[in-house]
């Protein structure tokens, strides 16, 4: 989410009096999906879901919602209707849309509650934000604070703890006994009060990344409040793989620079007036592990510098790149960024610019590559593939409280961004988004997601707010293809609610989704067409003892019979594998499944099959090619590894 | 801890709604934290206590921002109305464009956010009356008249100029805004006023870089 109100931006391909569809094109929709003409409801509204099922739901607890308002407050709705058209291949024509004046009422007139309305407030005061996963409990995180889940059955979560802690958005993560939460808004304070803070300069305010101390799950405390510039919007944990004593915090911060006289060295100038601007960068702090209240910030690193010139607004400089295209916000801040330390990469989602870095050296992190996109309205958040040879990126166009997966909606708009990943450089190759069409009434673009691991492809499942999650393949990083999903109705049929998926996260094989106003949801994926009960299975085996979306693990499989079952399933499925070949291989892994070590009674048999396959499957690659080679190659690992476990 | 709950409970009952009470972990619930700044000890705290925003509701300079914020749009949409006949250039049209489509959305918006709360909505075009006071950045009905007289390249000019000032003049009230207190922490306002921040930002860099290729 970024912005309550952000709809500049937002506005019309039109008003450039042609519209371009630009880049790769997915699918049309189909006009029979069940996700259209879900019936309206917080809690009782209409369900569609395809190849996977809803397990368990827990609304928000006592004291996380309004009680007067339980979904939230009504969004205002937009007009004049911004949408560009998605008909129209090349450029048509169209005319210059004259908005309509906005209806003034008389000097003076005092508007009055409109019956009905309820007494206004926020939003998003309550909003279920982002997820964090450790052992058998997850953290989630809110407007107001967090909330703590015991997920050990999957099927039952409990809540153990709510945390009444204010300041927007909470996105949370964790690491050991350590838990941090982000805080941007003016009225977040030190002592987590509720009641903001009402002095334009003082030391109660806090706007920054939090550190609670968790040892005891129930009775969390706060050990730590390092103090930002733009207070946090989001944050991502960097471990240092040279020095365990101690962990680094990116903080993203988005919002309104506050002044030097609160937090000495702040300033919002342009960096023209003030080379020391805290715009155009991000902070990095240090937090040592032994002693986390003296973390601090290390560096605010200019990632964005021109390489040449050394000018710190070195990369996009806001506005749209043609008539008919998008207007792209200025890169001076990043939203979101995850990294992947197994392969020293990450990935920063950074307003107007996709940037990839060098994080060997986390303090100073080194912009490898930038890359911008004409359909794309604000840089959100990041995903690599398990291989770190891909990379996502999402757009939210309307900063997530608009309805932005209407029928008329360009489909490369909102949507996310493929690109592969060459030498260290960003190479474009396709988009994804929702395919179903949504209400007005349905807030929903591009959101929070985590891979799937399923071995010898690259899925992803995704929350688009009111558009429901969406699991999708990007193996074929030009051609991605829908493959599950699930939606619920509008909150409320005749006006927008914020709410939907915020995050939607796998682990430990189930996917856990923080639902803004819903609560939260808890799903198991089932077999299809499209995805084997052995692939899923080979997915299940893996498992995290911590979980943040925004700090990718490099995830690996154990060589096991379902491992293999899943490449040979992926195997058949492109006719990649002869079928004795195939058969021979789930059979020997089969046979070798029952047995435990080498001083089992057939073991060197086994072995001997499980190598004389592994051979064959070799050669088989040599002579494939693309994925079918990467896939065979693997399965021979696999029954390589599983051979040697028997030896 | 059984009076506290109990009371918790209580409080539950009350204050939901049927549709929310379905939902709410009122028996053997495990209470509320509140956690106190770091080193101190947290404390239990109430349903009532954790969802009293009372005193982060909107304040005044909240709805003087919106009201000011209002008349200030329209006339960027008064300056966009004047460009078709007097450039020549393709991206100043376009640019005016998006000035006026943005800024009627956001006059919707903040017209829809001031009826919520009851709050009079002020005449968009008050600034025509005399005498009127105008809002940081906005132009006086002499520089209004100088730029309507005006075509080709020095219209373009003085519309860069103006519009630039004009948007200055947002930058200012949304400082303003922040340095009053109290204000700006009603979550939309937060939001709203640091889009405006951003964006008028941008597009004063966008129009400085014009100015300089009229100049050229």
């Amino acid at each position: 989410m970024n912005g309550l109100m952000r709809r500049v931006g937002t506005v019309a391909a039109i008003v450039g009096g042609v519209v371009l569809v630009g880049g790769a094109q997915q699918r049309p929709a189909d006009p029979k999906d069940p996700r259209i003409g879900l019936k309206a409801g917080l809690f009782d509204a209409g369900v569609a879901a395809r190849n996977m099922e809803l397990t368990a739901t827990l609304a928000r607890p006592q004291g996380f919602f309004d009680p007067k308002a339980p979904a939230g407050e009504a969004s205002p709705p937009e007009r004049p209707e911004p949408a560009p058209a998605a008909e129209g291949g090349a450029a048509a024509p169209a005319a210059p849309a004259a908005p309509a004046a906005p209806a003034a009422p008389a000097a003076g007139q005092p508007a009055g509650p409109r019956p009905g309305t309820p007494p206004a407030r926020g939003g998003l005061d309550f909003a279920n934000s982002d997820l964090a996963f450790a052992g058998t409990h997850m953290w989630v995180g809110n407007f107001h604070g967090f909330n703590t889940y015991d997920i050990e059955d999957a099927r039952k979560p409990k809540l153990l703890a709510s945390i009444v802690c204010p300041g927007g958005q909470g996105d949370v993560s964790v690491y050991g006994n350590l838990l941090f939460m982000s805080v941007e808004q003016t009225r977040g304070r030190v002592d987590c009060g509720v009641q903001g803070v009402a002095e334009t300069v003082s030391k109660e305010r806090f706007r920054g990344v939090r550190i609670f101390d968790i040892s005891d799950l129930r009775r969390p405390r706060q050990v730590a409040a390092v103090q930002t510039c733009r207070g946090s919007h989001t944050h991502t944990l960097v471990p240092d793989v040279k020095d365990k004593s101690r962990i680094f915090v990116y903080g993203s911060g988005t919002g309104s620079v506050r002044s030097g006289e609160e937090l000495e060295g702040c300033s919002g100038e342009e960096p023209d007036k003030d080379e020391n601007t805290a715009l155009f960068s991000i902070d990095v702090i240090e937090v040592p592990l032994a002693a986390p209240q003296n973390a601090r910030i290390v560096n605010r690193p200019r990632i964005f510098a021109d390489e040449s010139t050394g000018a710190i607004a070195g990369l996009w400089k806001g506005g749209d790149h043609g008539p008919g295209t998008q207007r792209t916000s200025v890169t001076n801040q990043c939203h979101d960024i995850t990294v992947f330390p197994e392969v020293g990469l990450a990935a920063g989602a950074c307003s107007g610019n996709g940037i990839l870095m060098d994080i060997s050296d986390p303090v100073h992190p080194k912009r490898l590559d930038a890359v911008f996109d004409k359909n794309f309205a604000y840089w959100h958040s990041a995903t690599f593939n398990n291989d770190g040879t891909k990379v996502i990126f999402t757009d939210e166009w309307g900063g997530g409280t608009r309805p932005r997966c209407r029928a008329t909606d360009l489909p490369n708009w909102g949507a996310n961004a493929i690109f592969d990943i060459v030498d260290g450089k960003m190479q474009f190759k396709g988009y994804y988004k929702m395919p179903a069409p949504q209400t007005e009434t349905e807030n929903c673009v591009a959101h929070n997601g985590s891979l799937i691991p399923v071995p010898g492809r690259d899925i992803m499942v995704q929350g688009w707010y009111q558009g429901g999650l969406s699991v999708f393949d990007f193996t074929d990083s030009a051609n991605p293809v829908e493959i599950a999903f699930f939606d619920r109705g509008p909150l409320d049929a005749k006006q927008l609610i914020t709410g939907g998926y915020w995050s939607t996260y796998w682990y430990n094989g189930h996917i856990y989704a923080s639902e803004i106003a819903r609560g939260i949801d808890v799903f198991r994926l089932k077999p299809s067409e499209f995805l084997s009960q052995n692939e899923i299975d080979a997915a299940m085996l893996v498992r995290h003892e911590e979980f943040n979306a925004q700090q990718q693990p490099k995830v690996t499989w154990p060589a096991t019979a379902v491992v293999a079952k899943a490449y040979v399933d992926q195997l058949n499925r492109t006719r990649g594998i002869q079928a004795e070949r195939a058969k021979a291989v789930v059979a020997a892994m089969d046979r070798a499944e029952g047995m435990r070590s080498s001083r089992d009674r057939n073991a060197a048999t086994v072995v001997q099959q499980l190598e004389t396959l592994a051979g064959q499957l070799e050669t088989d690659a040599a002579a494939a090619a693309g994925r079918d080679q990467a896939r065979l190659q693997a399965l021979a690992e696999t029954l390589k590894g599983r051979a040697a476990r028997l030896q | 801890m059984s009076t506290t709950m109990t009371r918790l409970i209580a409080l539950g009952l009350v204050a939901c709604s049927a549709a929310a009470c379905r939902s709410a972990n009122v028996s053997g619930g495990p209470g509320l934290i509140q956690p106190g700044a770091p080193g101190q000890e947290g404390r239990t705290v109430s349903v009532a206590d954790s969802t009293d925003l009372s005193k982060v509701q909107f304040t005044p300079a909240d709805v003087k921002f919106m009201q000011g914020m209002i008349g200030h749009h329209q006339q960027a949409i008064e300056m966009a109305a004047l460009l078709p006949d007097r450039t020549s250039r393709e991206d100043m049209k376009l640019l005016a464009k998006r000035i006026e489509v943005s800024q009627v959305d956001e006059i919707q918006m903040m017209q829809d956010w001031l009826r919520a709360r009851g709050q009079t909505l002020p005449d968009p075009h008050a600034h025509h009356q005399h005498g009127a006071t105008l809002m940081p950045g906005m132009l006086t009905q002499e520089e209004m008249a100088r730029l309507e007289a005006a075509k080709g390249v020095e219209f373009d000019r003085l519309f860069l100029e103006g519009m630039i000032k004009h948007h200055g003049g947002a930058l200012t009230m949304v400082r303003e805004l922040f340095a009053t207190p109290a204000a700006g922490q009603d979550g939309d306002i937060f939001a709203f006023a640091s889009d405006v921040e951003a964006d008028q930002q941008m597009e004063i860099d966008r129009m400085g870089a014009l100015l300089r290729e009229l100049q050229k």
